[in-house]
Formats: structure tokens, sequence, C-alpha cells
């Protein structure tokens, strides 16, 4: 392992993280909700598709629009942070395809089990989160250095 | 009033994907890559966004009713399965190859970006996908369950 301190940013991601954490502290505290982004997009899809939408899929739906949104305000400060794919469209569909169903299979993605389930020392969480950070590592492994 | 708090809380949770580096799959594959040139920072946006998230639900641990009045949602599930690691598993892969999770998925899609574009509508097929699959065989077991159990009468 060698470490890339080149592009290590440790103070604007500590900040960032601390941010996000106080959005998901808060939507806990204020709102009673957990802050799952996979299963916030879910659950007023699923809701669409089965017919039943309530007060509960219009906090998730609000949530998520304020997350698309988020661009926005930060337009009004500063340039947009960069943002560079390497991979392309067909690796991309297989991605998004491959993230859809783990999340819904696991109930959790980065946020939900990695953020919020690893928070109140959710032993389910942490096995999801193993689970997708060693097959991160390995897919990237396979992608760069075979 | 709850839309706006949670679209006021949403853009909070963008920003500080942004910030933090999240919303840069490059970036994300640099910390992925443990075995190669290792860029730590995304482990310092986890360590921030736990201890911080962790602060709110030590305070929401004992309350029934959140603040607004409505009760506090906290997952009851502790079951460990094969279909929490497999999600796990498949989930971590695709996070590899795109270097995109939903959340800076979202994100991006905001900013315009086309490949968080793509990246989206592939992964709204596979929840969907996944649980009409999920669904379909749940009720095929219920109904060979049943028909088992009429021919045992």
């Amino acid at each position: 392992m060698r470490f890339d301190w080149s592009h290590f940013t440790p103070w604007s991601s500590l900040a960032g993280g601390l941010m996000v954490g106080l959005s998901a502290a808060l939507f806990l505290l204020v709102l009673g909700r957990i802050a799952g982004i996979s299963g916030l997009i879910a659950r007023p899809l699923l809701a669409v598709f089965t017919g039943n939408a309530g007060a509960p899929e219009r906090v998730s739906i609000a949530f998520i629009l304020g997350l698309i949104g988020a661009s926005w305000p930060w337009r009004l400060w500063a340039d947009l942070p960069t943002v560079t794919v390497t991979a392309d469209t067909c690796s991309l569909v297989l991605a998004g395809l491959l993230v859809g169903v783990g999340v819904r299979m696991g109930q959790g993605c980065t946020s939900g089990h990695g953020v919020c389930g690893l928070s109140r020392w959710s032993l389910r969480s942490l096995v999801n989160v193993g689970a997708f950070m060693s097959a991160g590592m390995l897919t990237v492994y396979l992608i760069k250095h075979l | 009033m709850r839309e706006l708090i949670a679209v006021l809380l949403g853009a909070l949770f963008g920003l500080g994907l942004m910030l933090g580096g999240m919303t840069n799959p490059d970036k994300v594959t640099s910390f992925l890559d443990v075995l190669g040139r290792w860029d730590p920072s995304l482990a310092l946006v986890m360590v921030g966004a736990i201890a911080m998230a962790a602060l709110g639900y030590r305070m929401a641990r004992h309350r029934t009713r959140a603040w607004i009045g409505d009760p506090v949602d906290i997952p009851k599930n502790t079951v460990i399965d094969l279909r929490l690691v497999l999600g796990g598993l498949l989930f971590g892969t695709g996070w590899g190859i795109a270097g995109l999770c939903p959340g800076p998925a979202l994100v991006n899609l905001g900013v315009g970006d086309r490949h968080a574009s793509v990246f989206v509508c592939a992964m709204l097929v596979g929840m969907l996908g996944h649980d009409y699959a999920s669904r379909w065989i749940s009720d095929r077991r219920a109904m060979s369950h049943h028909s088992s159990l009429e021919k045992t009468r």
C-alpha cells in the first residue's frame, strides 16, 4: 500500500462528512426517519408502481429532490467540484444495475448501512458494509491492476 | 413543513457529499484502490458522518416521537442472512466499477452529468427489477406451499 498524498483532502472530507452526518442526525431527530438514500428512492418508486402513496413517501421524495438540487446552492459561492468518470457507458449500465439490485437485496447502501447503521452499532449493517467494501476494493483491484 | 425540512436536509446531505469528495467517481475508486496508490480521504467522510449521526442516534434512541411528532422509525431488523451479504457484494461490485453509489449519483444527476443519468436509469431498473422478482418468487413459494397443504389434506 502506497499513500496518494497529492490528492489527500483531509479537512474538506472531514467537514463534508460532518455535514452528511448532521443531515442524517436531524432527519432522525426532527422527522423520525433514517437517511438511507436507496430506501428513500425505492419507497416512493414502489408506491407509484403499487399505487399507495402517503405522507412518508412525500418526505422521501422531498429529501431526494433536495439531494438532486444540492449543486444549485453550491454554484452560488463556488465552482462545481471536478467529476472524473473513467467507466464507459456499458460499464455504467452494468454498474447501475448491480447497485440497484444490490441495495434492494441488502436493504441499504453507503448511507443507510454505512452512515446510519454503523452509527448505531448495528451488526447487520457492519456485515453489509464489510461485504460492499471488500467487493468494491476487489473490483477496483481487478480493473486497475490486472 | 415536513417536506420543506426534508428538502433542506437533502440539500445539506448533498452539499456534504460534494465537499467531501464523494461525488467524484475518480476519488471513490482511488479510495477503494487500497493495493495501489491509496487516497484515504473518503474514510474521513465516513468518520465525520458516523460521529455526527451517532450523536443524533443517541439523542433519538429513547424517544418514541420525533420533534415534529411523527414516530421515530429506527429499523428493528437484526437478521443476518445470505441476501444481506449477497446484496452488499453486488452493490460493492457496481460501486467499484463506476465509482458511484446512490447518493452521489443523484447529486451528479442534478448537475446534469451524462454518466450519472445513465447510471441512475440503470439503478432504478435494477431496484424495480429486484423488488418485482423477489415478490414474484415469494408469491410462487406461497402458492406452492398452499398447494402442498391442499395435497396433504
